[in-house]
C-alpha cells in the first residue's frame, strides 16, 4: 500500500502541505496564538513541543479548522481552509486527525470504525470499506481485534485503532495531537513505533508530542513554541541536541530532569532562564 | 436498666415486630373474608374477564402505547435537535412546546384532540390517530428534554472526530452523535414508555367501542354489570404485567450504563 495517497487527485500540485501565514486565535480576552507563520513540505514529519498552554495544539486543531481562527490563513495541500467559501468537509476527508483522548466511536467495532467514515464520507461500498480497512489494522498490527469493542481495548490499541481509522480515508497528511499522553508509559512504544513506520513511508506528518526521543528520531524538524509564539525551530540535533533560546533550554532541562531543572536551567541559561515561569 | 446497646436495639426491633404481628392478627380476626373476597375476587367474575381482558383490553392497551411511544419519539427527536439548533426560532418553538404540553395535563389534551378538534374543524379523526396524537404529543415533550440531554452526554471528542473525518455535522449527527445518545436515554426513555402505558387508560374518554376497550375502559365496565371490584384488580394486575418487567429493564439499562463508564 501507498502511505501518500490522494483521495481527490486535487493534490497534485506543488508547494507546501501545510502553509500557516499570520495565524491569531484568541478565546475572548486570552490570545493563544499570537501570530503564526509556519510551513510544513510535503513528505515533511513536523514535531511541535513546548509547555502546556503554549497552543501548539490549538494550532494544530486550526489546520483543519476545528478552531476557527481569529485571523490569518491556513492552505492545506493548496486549498485555504480559512477562506469561507471552502467546502470544509471536502478537505478535511484529505486531512487525517489523531486525538490524544483516541475519540473512537464507542458504540461501534474496531473494524465498523473503519468502515463508516470510508462508506458515508468517501462512498465506498461495504466490500471495498472492509477490504480497506482490514489492511490498516493489519498495518496497525491489531488484525485480531476487528471486532472488538473500544471499551474492550487496551488504551495503546485504541489510538492504533484511531490511527487506522484515519489512514482508511487514504489522507495526505496526518495530525496528531499529543497521541501518546493519554497512554500508560508501557502503551507508548506500540503507538510510536506505528507513527515511526508511516513515517518512513513518506507520510507527510504534523506530531505535537513530549515524547522527545521520538521527535529526536523521527522528526525532520522541530518547532518549539512558547506563549503563542514559535520561538525556534529547526533540526531535531540542532533545537533539541543544541537549543539557542533560553526558553527552549529551560523547557528541555526541566522535561528531561524535572527534579533538577533548578540547577540545570541555571547552569544552562545564565541570562534571563527565569524570565518566566516554565511547565508544571 | 443496665442493657448495652446492641442488646437495647435488639428489644427495640422485638417490639416493633410485636406490634405489626398484633395489628395483623386483629385485623385479620375482625374481617370478614367472605366478604372481602366477594368483593375483591369473585372467581366466577374473574373467570368472565377471560380471555377478553387479554386478547382486547391488554393487547389495545399494549397498541395505543406504541402509537403514542412511537409517533412521540419521534416528534421527541425532533423536538431535542431544534431545542440544540443555531436557528434561534427553532428552539423558540421547541422550548414553548417542550413547557406547554409538559405543563398541561394529558386529559386536557385527550378532550382536545378527542372533542374539541372534532367539532371546531368538523372533522372526524380515526380513534387510532387521535390516541396516537394525544399520547405521543404529550410524550414528546418529556422524551425531547430526556433526548436532549442524552445528546449533550455524548462527548465533545466524538463530534470533532467525526467532522475531522470529513463528516457534515448533520451527518455526525446521524451516524455518530444520535446513536449514543439513544443508548444513554435508554433507561429515562423505558421510563416514559411505563408513564405513557399507563397515561393510555386517559383513552376511554373518547368513547370507544367494545372491540377499542383498553384495560381500565374495560375492568370499569365489567364493574358496572358485576358490583365487584375484581375486574378492577385484574385489570390493575394486567398493568403490572406490562409495567413490572419494563421497570427490571430500567434497573438492567441503568446497571450496563453504569458498567460502561
Amino acid at each position: 500500500m501507498t502511505a501518500v495517497s490522494t483521495g481527490d487527485g486535487s493534490a497534485a500540485e506543488g508547494g507546501p502541505a501545510i502553509d500557516v501565514r499570520g495565524l491569531r486565535k484568541s478565546f475572548g480576552a486570552l490570545e493563544v496564538l499570537a501570530g503564526i507563520d509556519f510551513s510544513v513540505a510535503r513528505g515533511e514529519v513536523v514535531c511541535v513541543i513546548g509547555p502546556s498552554g503554549s497552543g501548539k495544539s490549538t494550532l494544530l486543531r486550526c489546520v483543519n479548522l476545528l478552531e476557527e481562527p481569529t485571523s490569518g490563513t491556513v492552505t492545506v495541500a493548496g486549498a485555504e481552509v480559512t477562506d469561507p467559501e471552502v467546502d470544509i468537509d471536502r478537505v478535511r476527508r484529505r486531512i487525517g486527525m489523531v486525538f490524544q483522548s483516541f475519540n473512537l466511536f464507542p458504540h461501534l467495532t474496531a473494524l465498523e470504525n473503519l468502515t463508516l467514515p470510508q462508506r458515508r464520507v468517501l462512498g465506498r461500498d461495504k466490500a471495498e470499506a472492509a477490504r480497506v480497512a482490514r489492511e490498516r489494522l493489519a498495518r496497525v498490527g491489531l488484525t485480531d481485534k476487528e471486532s472488538a469493542y473500544p471499551a474492550q481495548l487496551s488504551g495503546g490499541q485504541q489510538q492504533r485503532v484511531a490511527i487506522a481509522r484515519a489512514l482508511a480515508m487514504d489522507p495526505e497528511l496526518m495530525l496528531f495531537d499529543e497521541p501518546t499522553s493519554a497512554l500508560d508509559p508501557e502503551l507508548v512504544g506500540d503507538v510510536l513505533a506505528v507513527m515511526r513506520s508511516l513515517a518512513d513511508e513518506g507520510m507527510t506528518m504534523l506530531v505535537v508530542t513530549h515524547e522527545m526521543s521520538f521527535a529526536k528520531e523521527v522528526a525532520d524538524r522541530v518547532v518549539f513554541m512558547d506563549g503563542g509564539a514559535i520561538v525556534e525551530e529547526g533540526t531535531p540535533e540542532r533545537v533539541i541536541g543544541a537549543p539557542r533560546h533560553a526558553r527552549t533550554r529551560s523547557f528541555l532541562a526541566r522535561l528531561l530532569t524535572p527534579a533538577t531543572a533548578e540547577l540545570t536551567e541555571a547552569a544552562a541559561a545564565p541570562h534571563g532562564a527565569g524570565e518566566r515561569p516554565g511547565p508544571a | 436498666m443496665s442493657l448495652s446497646r446492641r442488646q437495647r436495639t435488639r428489644a427495640v426491633r422485638g417490639v416493633q415486630y410485636a406490634v405489626l404481628a398484633a395489628v395483623l392478627l386483629v385485623l385479620a380476626l375482625a374481617a370478614d373474608w367472605g366478604e372481602i373476597r366477594r368483593a375483591f375476587f369473585d372467581t366466577e367474575v374473574a373467570k368472565a374477564q377471560f380471555p377478553d381482558i387479554i386478547t382486547t383490553a391488554l393487547l389495545n392497551t399494549v397498541v395505543y402505547t406504541l402509537l403514542g411511544f412511537g409517533f412521540g419519539l419521534a416528534a421527541g427527536l425532533l423536538l431535542a435537535l431544534m431545542r440544540l439548533s443555531r436557528v434561534l426560532p427553532y428552539r423558540w418553538l421547541a422550548i414553548a412546546y417542550i413547557e406547554f404540553f409538559r405543563g398541561v395535563p394529558a386529559l386536557l389534551v385527550f378532550i382536545a384532540l378527542g372533542f374539541g378538534v372534532p367539532l371546531a374543524f368538523q372533522v372526524a379523526l380515526n380513534q387510532y390517530v387521535t390516541v396516537m396524537l394525544a399520547l405521543g404529543l404529550v410524550g414528546a415533550a418529556y422524551m425531547a428534554e430526556t433526548i436532549r440531554a442524552g445528546i449533550q452526554a455524548v462527548p465533545k471528542g466524538q463530534m470533532e472526530a467525526a467532522r475531522s473525518l470529513g463528516m457534515s455535522q448533520s451527518r455526525a449527527m446521524v451516524s455518530i452523535i444520535i446513536p449514543q445518545a439513544l443508548r444513554i436515554v435508554l433507561p429515562p426513555l423505558t421510563n416514559e414508555l411505563i408513564l405513557l402505558t399507563k397515561d393510555s387508560s386517559l383513552v376511554y374518554l373518547l368513547g370507544l367501542s367494545l372491540s377499542q376497550y383498553e384495560l381500565a375502559k374495560f375492568g370499569r365496565d365489567a364493574l358496572n354489570q358485576n358490583r365487584s371490584l375484581t375486574p378492577i384488580l385484574i385489570a390493575g394486575l394486567c398493568y403490572l404485567i406490562i409495567t413490572l418487567p419494563l421497570g427490571h429493564l430500567v434497573r438492567r439499562l441503568e446497571a450496563r450504563t453504569a458498567k460502561a463508564r
